[in-house]
């Protein structure tokens, strides 16, 4: 299946919150996303998965299936996990190439900026960071077979 | 005067957050200033700036007034004997590290115990921690009952020959508890041991006096008694701070310094090095005289009737159940929600302009022995009022509707 390049799918998701008039709708929409996130399996729910955070824990994994990166993630708390589910959306199934030169523009675009400061970091900045840390791990591992 | 008619006096209660009216309820992190503490700051730094303790002019002399005169306030806050046992720190946190790196250094050695509680903050932890490493002592700790309070019998099983420090926080500030330290000071005396009592959360609420609880060493932080970051004190009794080993070197706190040999100053200025943190200082007693004038009485009344009330409110919401259920409690409430994140509840109500604290509140152990991730915590101010427990609790019933 072609993947949507990462700029349209942000482009996406910024039009689609921008049809919510209300934090309520907006608020209501990630947590349905964290719920319908695909389950984790409890295999991947250990100590080293793990992105240690201040609040709430987050479970990352990451696997490379034909020059393309997959995610996998889950959390405690619903609120994070709609947002992994957005990251999940942006940059699973892309190359690490183009994962790592993701800007992530969207997240302020929506207003979720927020979500960014440090005291809530496990809820997407450490993840991006993690994720594009998968990312270029895969792309020297790459690099190395040529 | 009124707790609530003071409302008026905290200027950034009038503020909207996400076009909502603030409700304010982490006074358990830091409490709002009044006007008169603000204006203390500017006061200082636009009329009379200056260093204190060295200089001969005119600026120079009434900032060290000033500045002194912050002392003498904080010796009467808290009921200390003499003013010279009253140091200036940046808050709990340095005063207990302070602690741990003189008196600890001096008096811990290879196998000697401290002891501490299941419900301390990490600040209360770290310090003793990091001596019981160097100096291969040993760390015990008073377990927590399941209602909150401390296990009194097995903490006086602990206590022995050995116990050389008793380092306990009055008021938990993840629970609520109230600890009956008094009781704990005076078992930990008859095993000759030292102690010391985390005021953090108990100073805005509690009569503080310190030669009436006998302990050796109190600490508090400024910021959560009305006053400024940054500044908070430490009491020690005078003939410990006296032997104690200096802390930081730097200027003011010594008598002569040549290249051979530096004599220490006196009483308090030995344990404070460096220009201090005058403005902060200042403005802080400012914030205890506030206090003062309205009566810590006036306050507990009101801070208690918030906190029945929020109880009652709490409890009726189904699947809610508050941590810490202590018999002598203050001014917060500790919940979780069965079915929800403590983070997820935390990010919803901010939306709606109530600040409440959610998390560890870095007291990683205790929320380990009550098995939760964390807490949701609402702590309450003398300007809370019930009609924002009512804006709170419509909040939670909101939330927990969109989260499930």
């Amino acid at each position: 299946m072609e993947v949507k390049p990462i700029v349209e799918i942000e482009k996406d998701i910024v039009e689609d919150f921008a049809l919510f008039d209300s934090w309520e709708d907006k608020y209501e929409y990630i947590i349905d996303l964290g719920k319908k996130l695909a389950v984790l399996e409890d295999q991947y729910k250990i100590e080293e998965n793990k992105i240690k955070g201040c609040q709430s824990t987050v479970w990352l994994t990451a696997s490379f299936d034909n020059g393309k990166v997959i995610f996998k993630a889950d959390s405690d708390a619903v609120i994070v996990k709609g947002l992994i589910s957005m990251l999940i959306k942006v940059l699973s199934g892309h190359t690490p190439e183009e994962i790592l030169a993701a800007k992530m523009d969207f997240i302020g675009e929506i207003g979720m900026m927020t979500h960014l400061a440090q005291t809530r970091s496990n809820g997407l900045l450490a993840m991006i960071k993690q994720m594009k840390n998968y990312a270029l791990a895969y792309k020297m591992m790459e690099d190395t077979k040529k | 005067m009124e707790p609530l008619e003071l409302r008026p006096q905290f200027p950034i209660l009038g503020r909207t957050v996400k076009g909502k009216p603030l409700v304010y309820f982490d006074n358990a992190a830091t409490s709002q200033k009044p006007q008169c503490v603000i204006d203390a700051l500017g006061h200082y730094y636009s009329h009379y700036n200056a260093n204190i303790h060295r200089g001969i002019h005119t600026l120079a002399e009434e900032a060290t007034l000033a500045y002194e005169a912050a002392r003498f306030a904080v010796q009467d806050f808290i009921g200390a004997a003499s003013v010279e046992e009253v140091i200036f720190t940046r808050g709990t946190t340095e005063a207990i590290n302070l602690v741990a790196y003189t008196w600890g250094r001096e008096n811990v050695a290879a196998g000697d115990e401290i002891v501490i509680s299941g419900m301390e903050h990490h600040s209360n932890i770290v310090p003793w921690q990091i001596l019981c490493e160097e100096k291969k002592a040993v760390l015990k700790v008073i377990p927590v009952l399941d209602n909150g309070e401390l296990d009194m019998r097995a903490f006086k099983q602990l206590l022995g020959t050995k116990t050389k420090m008793v380092a306990v926080v009055h008021v938990s500030n993840s629970l609520g508890t109230v600890n009956p330290v008094k009781e704990i000071i005076a078992a930990a005396h008859e095993v000759g041991a030292k102690v010391l009592i985390d005021g953090a959360q108990s100073a805005v609420h509690l009569d503080i006096n310190v030669q009436d609880l006998d302990c050796d060493f109190f600490a508090f932080s400024g910021h959560k008694v009305y006053g400024p970051t940054g500044v908070g004190a430490l009491y020690g009794k005078k003939d410990l701070l006296e032997k104690m080993p200096v802390f930081q070197g730097g200027g003011e706190m010594i008598k002569e310094v040549t290249f051979e040999k530096t004599t220490y100053n006196d009483l308090p200025y030995k344990y404070e090095a460096g220009t201090p943190n005058i403005a902060d200082t200042i403005a802080l007693k400012t914030a205890l005289d506030f206090i003062k004038e309205i009566g810590k009485d006036n306050i507990r009344k009101h801070e208690d009737e918030l906190l029945t009330y929020a109880t009652a409110q709490l409890s009726a919401i189904p699947g809610l159940t508050i941590i810490g259920q202590a018999k002598n409690k203050v001014s917060l409430v500790s919940f979780v929600i069965e079915g929800t994140h403590p983070q997820d509840i935390g990010v919803l109500l901010d939306n709606m302009g109530i600040a409440v604290r959610t998390g560890h509140h870095c007291t990683q152990p205790l929320m380990k022995r009550f098995g939760i991730p964390g807490t949701v915590r609402a702590s309450f101010a003398l300007y809370n009022q019930k009609e924002e427990i009512d804006v709170l609790i419509a909040g939670l019933q909101k939330a927990i509707k969109m989260l499930a």
